[in-house]
């Protein structure tokens, strides 16, 4: 822990740090390649819908000793349609027939109970109309459209419209990669995985959020100063947030791993299983999304304000300065000892451009004296 | 910060403490360090007062959804030939009738809502017969108008119901109908049933309209009827066996209720119960049906300003209708009592049998009596079910088992547990003796979240299904978050060189920013979601939004004053190794060196 607890402090003070901000384009890259394979994925794959979206049955048998492909061939032959047939974590079967009226289902449950030889009663069926899952998928777009409009106007408000953008970036950008990773996989998409992938929403945006947070509070008079340009306050704010970030993720991802071996693991399959693997993916997405997306694209946006650029160009031109400075510096002081280090220079220096000649000379001077 | 994120769940406080903090030397007096003892013993009341409540209320535990606790969920889609016929009174009819028709079955506490814009989801519990129950509601209910042959009241008055008549205007009705009952006792020779007819029957409702006497026994009896084999042929024998079966019909038990008259098909004379004006069952034998429910276009409650007739309930009839009405009314009106009564028959179950005073043949009638205003919407209901233009689809049926669903409920719990232990875990070994404070407050939030549900049963028809249990853990992340936000906001005072209580009350303003803004977003997720969507996924914004609001009021209640109020004891304050607040550990600056500023973050290098 305390190494952990020494990178924070190190963190905190700049000291170490990724530069997120200065390497975007790479991660924009990966990104825009992640998202067009998921994109492709999704055109030449296809989502694999599950029954809820087709109209159907899904049985659910109690623990019994009839084989998978035994209850295959007993389904088929009650419904006349093709059934495909899970092994469950506890033994029982779980038995999913596409394309059957849910009037007929009642008789397919109980030819199958006959068949497997359990008790009718003791069979759990879901019966799906073929509008339902259209219905619910439907509703979740709407949903969908709904929260984007109004995050992006409290964002809007709360921060600034660029944030809100690169938010929305980053929101989109989770959900593709998810709804890719599904096609890519073949998972199967069902109620939960919709329940799932609606819930990023709300997760992603929130990660994203206290990155903004920190970012519009080290802002707050950025143009006061010529340290720094926004791009590398931006990324400063990143890395200052970076353990909160992990930890975060950490504590989001450890109940939804619990979840999902749980729903996995014991259950076999299930609404449980659904939610926490769309989850999973997502939030995985979601804490890369608003540290290597989100907040380049709020700096990429921010300095093409005039007032950004006129900061860059006067940080720039104070660094090129400096450098200059210490050149010359430098070169007085050849051979000699390195005297006090050029940072300190430049906080004096801040905001006066036409002073650092008479203080170069000014500086100069000790060092000659000094030889 | 410009723009306080609204704060959508009540309490004025932390408007309050912002102002405070605005003016630094007040704030942290007053509020910040001042009275974290009274926030808490707020939180601590309220958890108390609600957990007594909770016992006091007899629910402590959730109510449980139908895929944890076993039964039968059954999602109806609405159709209709003009999209206008579907709105929300037309639903809640129907639900209403539903409702009706399936806790008619003797099921228990089975669930009728509407959900969306033209939705309706059934839930059955375990034990009923889920089959019997989706015909019920898969089927349009059947509603007849039946003459009444003879009727008898049985038994004593419906337990739990005192019910005397409602007011006083009922008994002055009660008066002008009693006396042609009570002579009709006498006369009633027609049906050789038992001398009892209709004795105890005070509250006759009245039946009555403008129309004049048009008898013109027009015979004709009820069309649908004459396609079949002699309808009323009355055949010596079935007679009989009707007036024994009668003699044996105690419908004052429910099972016996609940089968009476079943499968009798409309154009045959049948049994049927049904409750009077004094919740007494009463039992009947009725005559073939003469009208049917798709016969009457509208029927509503209205309260009669003119007289004092109280509330009534008109019907409008179709065409059709009005000639199948004023034949019927023609009859009954020349009949003696009980024989002038029709009866209106939902799926067997006498709901009301006025008496007919007059032939009806303006195509509207008006049932008038003792009603209150809930008895008589219900029966207007009742008689605009059959005229609703909807039918309904079936969209998904799911019967879960009480094995599986207690099954689903483990596992949720197991996963719920995994996961808190995880986030436990890692908080102890990330936060050492800060996690203390996550802890319990984590567990006021669990306690808040569990004592809530439990109470939103019985109040709202609160569930717990699975993807509820999914939002609940989900959330856990959620809660934990905000105190990783607050935390690592300290430890950065703590590594400026402050000291710990300095830099607990510098945190906190921007970390409660953080925490509302970012419970802002999730809340609004979860607001949208359970507004627009349907289904399970309601039930898990349900949840999301729920915990999301408690994390807030946890953090603002609970954790920061607990935080301020152990920021004073020795162990935090002078950074013990293993308080999680060392400011060797975290790399703080020796205080001596604070006046230089970091060089090192304008290097863009990687270190």
């Amino acid at each position: 822990m305390s190494k952990l607890g020494n990178l924070g402090a190190r963190l905190h003070r700049g000291e170490v740090g990724y530069d997120f901000v200065r390497n975007r384009k790479i991660w924009y890259g990966i990104s825009i390649l992640i998202t067009i394979t998921a994109i492709l994925g999704l055109t030449v794959r296809g989502l694999n819908m599950g029954i809820e979206f087709q109209g159907g049955a899904v049985f659910t048998t109690p623990k019994t000793s009839v084989s998978v492909a035994q209850a295959e061939t007993y389904a088929q032959d009650s419904s006349g349609h093709e059934a495909v047939v899970q092994k469950l974590g506890t033994g029982g079967l779980r038995i999913q027939v596409a394309g059957i009226d849910t009037s007929k289902a009642d008789h397919i449950k109980a030819e199958l109970a006959k068949d497997l030889k359990v008790d009718a009663e003791k069979i759990n069926a879901d019966l799906v109309g073929p509008s339902w899952g259209e219905q619910i998928a439907n509703k979740a777009w709407q949903g969908l459209a709904i929260f984007m409009v109004l995050v992006v106007i409290y964002l809007a408000i709360a921060f600034e419209w660029r944030m809100a953008i690169a938010a929305l970036v980053a929101l989109i950008h989770d959900i593709t990669i998810t709804v890719g990773v599904y096609a890519l996989v073949g998972f199967e998409v069902t109620n939960g995985t919709v329940i799932g992938l609606l819930t990023i929403l709300g997760y992603s945006l929130y990660d994203t959020v206290v990155v903004f947070d920190s970012l519009k509070e080290s802002t707050k008079d950025i143009t006061k100063q010529t340290r720094w340009t926004y791009g590398e306050i931006a990324n400063r704010s990143i890395n200052a947030t970076l353990i909160r970030s992990i930890n975060t993720t950490a504590v989001a991802l450890m109940p939804v791993a619990g979840l999902l071996f749980i729903g996995g693991g014991v259950l076999g399959a299930g609404t449980l299983n659904d939610i926490s693997l769309s989850l999973f993916v997502g939030l995985a997405a979601g804490a890369y999304s608003s540290i290597f997306i989100a907040t380049p694209i709020v700096a990429d946006l921010k300095e093409r304000e005039p007032q950004m650029k006129a900061l860059k160009k006067r940080v720039l031109a104070k660094r090129a300065q400096a450098t200059v400075e210490e050149e010359l510096v430098e070169a007085g002081t050849a051979g000699g000892p390195l005297d006090d280090e050029p940072e300190d220079v430049a906080p004096a220096v801040v905001g006066q451009r036409n002073q650092p000649a008479a203080r170069n000379r000014g500086r100069g001077r000790p060092s000659g004296k000094r030889r | 910060m410009s723009w306080p994120p609204t704060r959508p769940h009540g309490a004025g406080r932390p408007e309050r403490e912002y102002e405070k903090v605005a003016a630094p030397k007040k704030g942290q007096s007053a509020s910040a360090q001042g009275k974290p003892g009274r926030s808490l013993a707020l939180i601590l009341i309220a958890i108390v007062a609600l957990t007594g409540g909770m016992f006091a209320s007899g629910h402590t535990t959730p109510r449980l959804g139908i895929d944890l606790a076993g039964g039968t969920s059954i999602t109806l889609k609405a159709k209709s030939g003009q999209e206008s016929a579907i709105n929300k009174t037309n639903l809640d009819t129907a639900v209403d009738i539903m409702e009706r028709r399936v806790n008619g079955l003797g099921v228990s506490e089975a669930e009728v809502q509407t959900q969306g814009d033209r939705n309706i989801i059934v839930n059955i519990p375990k034990g009923t017969n889920s089959q019997q129950a989706r015909e019920q509601v898969g089927t349009t209910a059947k509603l007849y108008f039946r003459p009444v042959l003879a009727t008898e009241p049985v038994g004593a008055p419906a337990p739990a119901s005192p019910t005397p008549s409602p007011s006083g205007s009922p008994a002055k009705k009660a008066t002008s109908t009693a006396s042609p009952s009570s002579s009709a006792t006498s006369s009633s020779s027609a049906t050789a049933s038992a001398g009892a007819t209709s004795q105890g029957r005070a509250l006759t409702d009245a039946l009555k309209a403008d129309a004049t006497t048009s008898p013109s026994a027009s015979a004709s009896p009820s069309t649908k009827a004459s396609a079949s084999a002699s309808p009323s042929a009355s055949g010596s024998d079935s007679a009989a066996k009707l007036q024994q079966e009668y003699a044996k019909l105690n419908c004052a038990d429910p099972a016996v209720r609940a089968h009476a008259g079943v499968g009798a098909k409309p154009n045959e004379p049948t049994l049927a119960c049904g409750q009077n004006g004094q919740k007494q069952w009463q039992k009947y034998v009725l005559g073939p049906a003469e009208l049917a429910g798709t016969d009457v276009k509208k029927a509503q409650a209205v309260f009669d300003t003119q007289g004092a007739g109280g509330w009534k309930v008109t019907m409008d009839f179709t065409s059709a209708g009005t000639k199948k009405f004023a034949d019927i009314t023609g009859k009954l009106a020349q009949q003696q009592s009980p024989q002038n009564q029709f009866a209106i028959v939902l799926d067997g179950e006498v709901v009301s049998d006025p008496y007919v005073r007059q032939a009806l043949t303006g195509g509207n009638a008006e049932i008038s009596g003792s009603f209150d205003q809930t008895e008589a919407k219900n029966l207007a209901n009742v008689l605009s079910y059959g005229a609703l233009p909807l039918s309904f689809e079936e969209q998904s049926v799911t019967t879960v088992t009480a094995a599986l669903g207690g099954e689903q409920l483990n596992a949720g719990l197991i996963a719920g547990a995994i996961g808190l232990a995880l986030v436990i875990l890692y908080l102890v070994v990330y936060y050492r003796g800060l996690s203390l404070i996550a802890i319990t407050s984590l567990l006021v939030s669990a306690a808040l979240t569990y004592v809530i549900m439990s109470l939103l049963g019985p109040t709202i028809g609160f569930a717990l299904n699975l993807p509820a249990v999914c939002g609940a853990i989900v959330a856990i992340g959620i809660t934990a978050d905000s105190f990783i936000v607050f935390f690592e906001r300290i430890r950065d005072e703590i590594r400026e060189g402050r000291s710990l209580r300095p830099s607990v009350e510098r945190a906190w303003p921007r970390a409660r920013r953080t925490i509302l803004v970012s419970d802002f977003v999730s809340f609004l997720a979860a607001a949208v979601l359970f507004v627009v969507t349907v289904g399970k996924v309601q039930g898990f914004a349900f949840t999301l939004g729920l915990t999301t609001v408690f994390d807030v009021v946890v953090v603002f209640l609970f954790t920061k004053p607990l935080m301020t109020i152990l920021a004073r004891r020795k162990f935090f304050a002078d950074g013990h190794s293993w308080s999680g607040l060392d400011p060797k550990r975290l790399g703080a600056k020796p205080p001596l060196r604070r006046t230089r500023r970091p060089s090192a973050p304008v290097d863009p290098k990687e270190a």
